[in-house]
């Protein structure tokens, strides 16, 4: 491989976690509900995914158990928020809490067993083309996945009812229950659906980007998630490219150490999160960016009256 | 989380064991650590220890043992909560962890605390260290000698003394050897995030280096390295498990004998404040088996160990030259121990200034 192609290599194995995590909590705050739990869900993801497959021998069943893991933290937040109609900001935080305590729990004996690692695909003639193979053939599973979901997502969303109908719930949900739709149950499975990408997420770090379980070793990614939604205004393709972006800014940074470029590290791990600030400053001087997508009611309870 | 859950259960245990803890009071003995105790690198190598000193002193003592405390004002709070849940002798064993500690001190002068890596100390602060410099001069020599690129990676925290000493001292190992020798420092603002040590790895391996060391603390660069079919040095731990075919040797902590000898000392009445600073030659430092290298390569790689255990070899030992020429130490002289403690440039050959790479 050459040494773009390694770069881009691991340029998308550091951007599909952020990715997917993000992608989750969009769908989420689309509906309104603001979820600050995503490294909590994620963490609980990385547990789960690790415990499973070093029990079982198959990352298949990693996999699903991570999912079901985020889900079912996912549940809990949307029980506490939607059915109990807690506040948001603060169940989401608690819920990062007893993630990020949980995960290190039950994750206690099982820190530095050796996992095992997904492979990544090879499909024989077009993973040996050179600089395309590797980089379009020749990535792990998740990644065509996350892809897919990207896309997937994008067309539910704009192009379906089942979309128009979440993004009603998200901007206006007294008249979307007016017209007789179920915000909660929206709502629910669209957090729902947030756990589950979040807990995929948390796997891809404890079975791909590593091979091993640690006490937090999500590290903050659920906050960039987080960062990266606002980042993206709320739109999924955009998405996509801010998490390559970040995701690009954390490799680049060591090859540009590594060639002994002199930018002090402090500031290069700080960069993310001024981009972050910077796109939202220009963002909320822009009032029609964010009328069109900022959804109106996220963070705001919503109680039916019958 | 954890932690806040450890401090409410030793508060409660507190509360509802003082009727029956008067039949036998236990010294009470805590520990702040800044990773889990299971991270297979600095905490585990504490954890180790405390393993040791429950062993020998098991029913005398009582040891809360915090993990995953950040450095800053949440150290404050864990240290205190300690204090008030009765522990006499308090070990913080992170550099972090260096001003939280010296502030709760001075509200407690009766409390007895440690502090691991510093360079503070007070009445009742006691500083501990280990000559880990030791240790990355032997396998710095290795490093020259195992690359066939002559180009070593190096993936570190945070540009404190401790780490900057650190590199100073495996490159003096490995100019001994091969005076080009190169070296490629990745700095990565954490002690321990294993997907970042690995991007780190590969990063610096996609850049042509062929040998890795560490001062961070998950085996990922190690596994990183197998995966590659490239070699690197265990860190604070024993890393073989993890990486038996990239491993070549393990800078090992051993801070048991410590704790034991510092908790008997605060439990008959004879501590007191001092500047500890132990290495190879009191076995705080420990060098794991040498693997993955020709024979020669480990003889040598003994004998230099042997050389500084006994005291007839100091790594820092002059002439040693700051990047710009500046001579630090003359020919023969040692450096003393408060220049190698407060070390904030590198020596003449690394590329950049600390932090700044």
């Amino acid at each position: 491989m050459s040494m773009a192609e390694a770069i881009i290599v691991t340029i998308i194995v550091a951007s599909t976690p952020l990715l997917l995590a993000a992608l989750g909590e969009l769908v989420a705050e689309r509906s309104g509900v603001l979820n600050l739990g995503v490294e909590g869900m994620m963490i609980m993801g990385a547990v789960a995914g690790f415990i499973a497959t070093y029990e079982t021998g198959q990352p298949v069943v990693g996999i699903v158990a991570a999912i079901l893991a985020g889900m079912l933290m996912a549940s809990l937040f949307a029980f506490v928020t939607l059915v109990l109609v807690a506040n948001q900001v603060a169940s989401g935080l608690a819920l990062t809490l007893l993630g990020i305590g949980f995960s290190a729990l039950i994750g206690e004996s099982y820190a530095n067993k050796p996992g095992i690692k997904l492979a990544q695909i090879r499909i024989p003639g077009l993973s040996d083309i050179p600089f395309i193979g590797p980089i379009v053939f020749g990535q792990d599973p998740l990644v065509y996945v996350t892809i897919a979901l990207v896309i997937g997502v994008s067309y539910v969303m704009f192009r379906t009812r089942a979309g128009l109908i979440l993004r009603a719930v998200g901007d206006n949900h007294v008249s979307a229950h007016a017209l007789g739709y179920g915000v909660v149950r929206v709502r629910f499975l669209a957090v729902l659906f947030g756990g589950a990408c979040a807990g995929l997420a948390g796997a891809y770090l404890s079975l791909v980007s590593t091979s091993q379980w640690l006490d937090n070793m999500t590290a903050g990614r659920g906050w960039i998630a987080l960062a990266l939604v606002v980042f993206a205004t709320w739109l999924p393709w955009r998405l996509a490219i801010g998490a390559v972006l970040f995701g690009a800014v954390g490799i680049l940074q060591f090859h540009a150490q590594a060639l002994g470029i002199r930018v002090p590290a402090q500031f290069l791990s700080a960069l993310p999160y001024l981009i972050t600030i910077v796109v939202l400053v220009l963002i909320s001087g822009n009032r029609m960016l964010m009328r069109s997508n900022t959804p109106a009611m996220l963070g705001q309870s919503f109680v039916p009256d019958r | 989380m954890l932690k806040r859950l450890m401090i409410a259960t030793a508060a409660l245990s507190l509360a509802l064991g003082v009727g029956a803890a008067q039949a036998q009071e236990k010294f009470k003995v805590g520990f702040v650590n800044v990773g889990p105790k299971t991270d297979g690198g600095w905490t585990q190598g504490h954890w180790t220890g405390v393993q040791m000193l429950e062993k020998e002193l098991g029913d005398k003592i009582e040891v809360t043992f915090l993990e995953s405390v950040p450095e800053g004002p949440d150290a404050e709070r864990a240290i205190e909560g300690l204090v008030q849940a009765g522990n006499k002798l308090i070990f913080t064993t992170s550099f972090g962890f260096m001003e939280p500690t010296l502030k709760v001190a001075a509200k407690y002068p009766d409390v007895m605390f440690e502090h691991a890596t510093g360079f503070k100390t007070a009445p009742n602060v006691t500083t501990y260290n280990a000559r880990f410099y030791q240790g990355r001069y032997i396998i710095g020599q290795i490093a020259a000698k195992m690359s066939k690129t002559g180009t070593a990676g190096y993936i570190v925290s945070f540009p404190i003394p401790e780490v900057v000493m650190g590199i100073n001292s495996f490159m003096l190992g490995a100019q001994s050897v091969n005076p080009d020798f190169k070296l490629k420092i990745v700095w990565i603002n954490s002690w321990m995030d294993p997907a970042k040590e690995g991007e780190a790895a590969k990063a610096l391996f996609d850049q042509g280096v062929d040998i890795i060391t560490q001062h961070t603390d998950s085996t990922e660069p190690l596994k990183i390295a197998q995966e590659r079919g490239k070699l690197g040095f265990g860190q604070a731990h024993d890393m073989y498990d993890a990486a038996p075919k990239a491993q070549l040797t393990a800078i090992v902590d051993n801070w048991g004998p410590y704790y034991i000898a510092r908790t008997k000392a605060a439990m008959d009445g004879t501590w007191k404040s001092q500047a500890s600073w132990d290495g190879l030659a009191e076995g705080t430092v420990k060098m794991s088996d040498y693997t993955n290298m020709p024979d020669d390569v480990a003889a040598a790689a003994k004998d230099m160990q042997a050389k500084i255990t006994s005291g007839e070899f100091h790594p820092f030992t002059g002439p040693i030259y700051k990047q710009d020429g500046t001579e630090v130490a003359a020919d023969g002289v040692v450096m003393d121990d408060v220049s190698l403690l407060t070390m904030d440039y590198y020596v003449k050959g690394v590329d950049g200034t600390p932090g700044t790479n």
